[in-house]
């Protein structure tokens, strides 16, 4: 399949039928964190200390799709500008289409497809909110939360699922006042739960202090670290709401809702 | 900037194909040294508005890399903007390279400040329409929905 097949094959991605790819080694890195955190920025590093490792590596980029007019702004890549030359890097950008419950599935499948298409990494970088954030990195075999300063309380209920998946979490923007603080906050929160607590790093993609300690950290991480069960309930979440969805009656169930002709009860037995 | 250009009726226009198809996936590329976006951003947030998954390249590419983008995007549509002058060379190196690499099924349009006497050379050249200052959103919106891509 050359570059261009593969780039249409992504694009019916349900079609698909690559082999599921093995767990071991893994290939795959979810990198989330909130709006502005520095995702991107992270994930452009990233991508170039792999390449630079011989490497091949693909980059898909989720951004939302807008609730009002379905279109979608992608601009994930204007600040990643050492993915639009070279062979051995390749980044798509994805919308939601509003069917979180659905990408997962979506994005499992292009992975097994990059996966057999001889990529040797596939970072997935997120869209930073929300439950379906966490379903959408449960697709991840490792994660990497990134985090900054001056975020006000970081240990914010929203974060707690997201804190307790990652395999390793990056404090970026360290060149900012109060990073510091937060990677100690961080560590705090980390340390009162059971078992070995995940790596918490300091650095700067923009200035680049501190990422080669995230790079050796990222080489080196160890099995998946989030709790089996917790990837499990979300892979398994996320395929239970795309079966929902891409059901025949769904949508007259809604509409029966809306018009008070159906109960809940009702509504969800027509969708067995 | 919602009261620049008028998005309601932008979204109206047309709501057929948003209902039977899915979205357009569409380049908006700054090719060359030109460093002013505010035009292609609106042009994206337009497009956007419209239902339409848009990708923005950021400033300063190359024809290779716009060309390279489209491909790994899987877009229908790239849409070219220049303000600086070198639209009669970068216009036509891009629908070039398109051809070269097999996509020349991928419809070009241009925006910005290209004079009227440079237009015939460059939809000579594979660019399918421009768009100058003072276009509507809905008539941008209008040839792009009527393309059979």
């Amino acid at each position: 399949m050359d570059r261009r097949e593969l780039a249409r094959a992504l694009s019916t991605a349900e079609s698909i039928t690559a082999p599921a790819r093995p767990l071991e080694p893994w290939r795959v890195l979810g990198v989330t964190g909130s709006p502005g955190v520095g995702k991107s920025c992270l994930v452009d590093r990233i991508a170039t200390h792999w390449l630079s490792c011989g490497e091949r590596v693909a980059i898909l980029a989720v951004d939302p799709s807008s609730p009002i007019s379905g279109g979608a702004l992608l601009g994930d890549r204007m600040r990643m500008a050492s993915v639009d030359a070279g062979d051995n890097v390749f980044f798509r950008s994805i919308a939601t289409r509003n069917v979180p419950g659905g990408l997962p599935s979506r994005l499992n499948r292009m992975v097994d497809l990059l996966v057999q298409e001889g990529w040797t990494r596939i970072i997935i970088e997120t869209v930073g909110s929300g439950q379906s954030e966490i379903r959408i990195v449960a697709v991840a075999d490792r994660l990497l939360l990134v985090e900054g300063p001056a975020r006000g309380d970081v240990i914010q209920a929203e974060k707690a699922g997201v804190l307790e998946l990652a395999d390793l979490v990056v404090v970026n923007k360290s060149d900012l006042d109060g990073a510091d603080r937060v990677a100690d906050e961080i560590r705090l929160s980390l340390n009162l739960s059971e078992g070995e607590s995940a790596p918490v790093i300091l650095c700067s993609a923009e200035t680049g202090d501190g990422v080669d300690e995230m790079f050796a950290a990222i080489d080196n991480l160890p099995n998946a670290r989030g709790p089996a069960i917790a990837r499990a309930r979300e892979r398994l979440l996320a395929t239970h709401q795309e079966n929902l969805l891409s059901h025949p009656n769904f949508s007259d169930a809604i509409k029966g809702l809306s018009e008070g002709r159906l109960s809940i009860e009702e509504a969800l037995s027509m969708l067995q | 900037m919602g009261a620049l250009f008028p998005l309601r009726e932008v979204q109206g226009c047309f709501t057929a194909r948003q209902v039977m198809a899915t979205p357009l996936r569409i380049i908006i590329a700054k090719p060359g040294l030109d460093g002013h976006d505010r035009g292609a951003k609106v042009v994206a947030r337009a497009l956007r508005d419209a239902g339409h998954e848009v990708i923005y390249t950021g400033l300063r590419r190359t024809p290779e890399q716009i060309v390279r983008i489209a491909m790994d995007e899987d877009a229908q549509v790239v849409g070219l903007s220049s303000l600086s002058g070198a639209h009669g060379f970068l216009f036509p190196r891009v629908c070039e390279l398109l051809r070269e690499s097999g996509l020349e099924d991928i419809v070009v349009f241009g925006g910005g400040i290209i004079p009227e006497r440079d237009r015939p050379a460059l939809i000579e050249a594979g660019v399918s329409a421009i768009f100058g200052p003072g276009t509507t959103s809905t008539e941008m919106i209008e040839f792009l929905e009527g393309l059979e891509v």
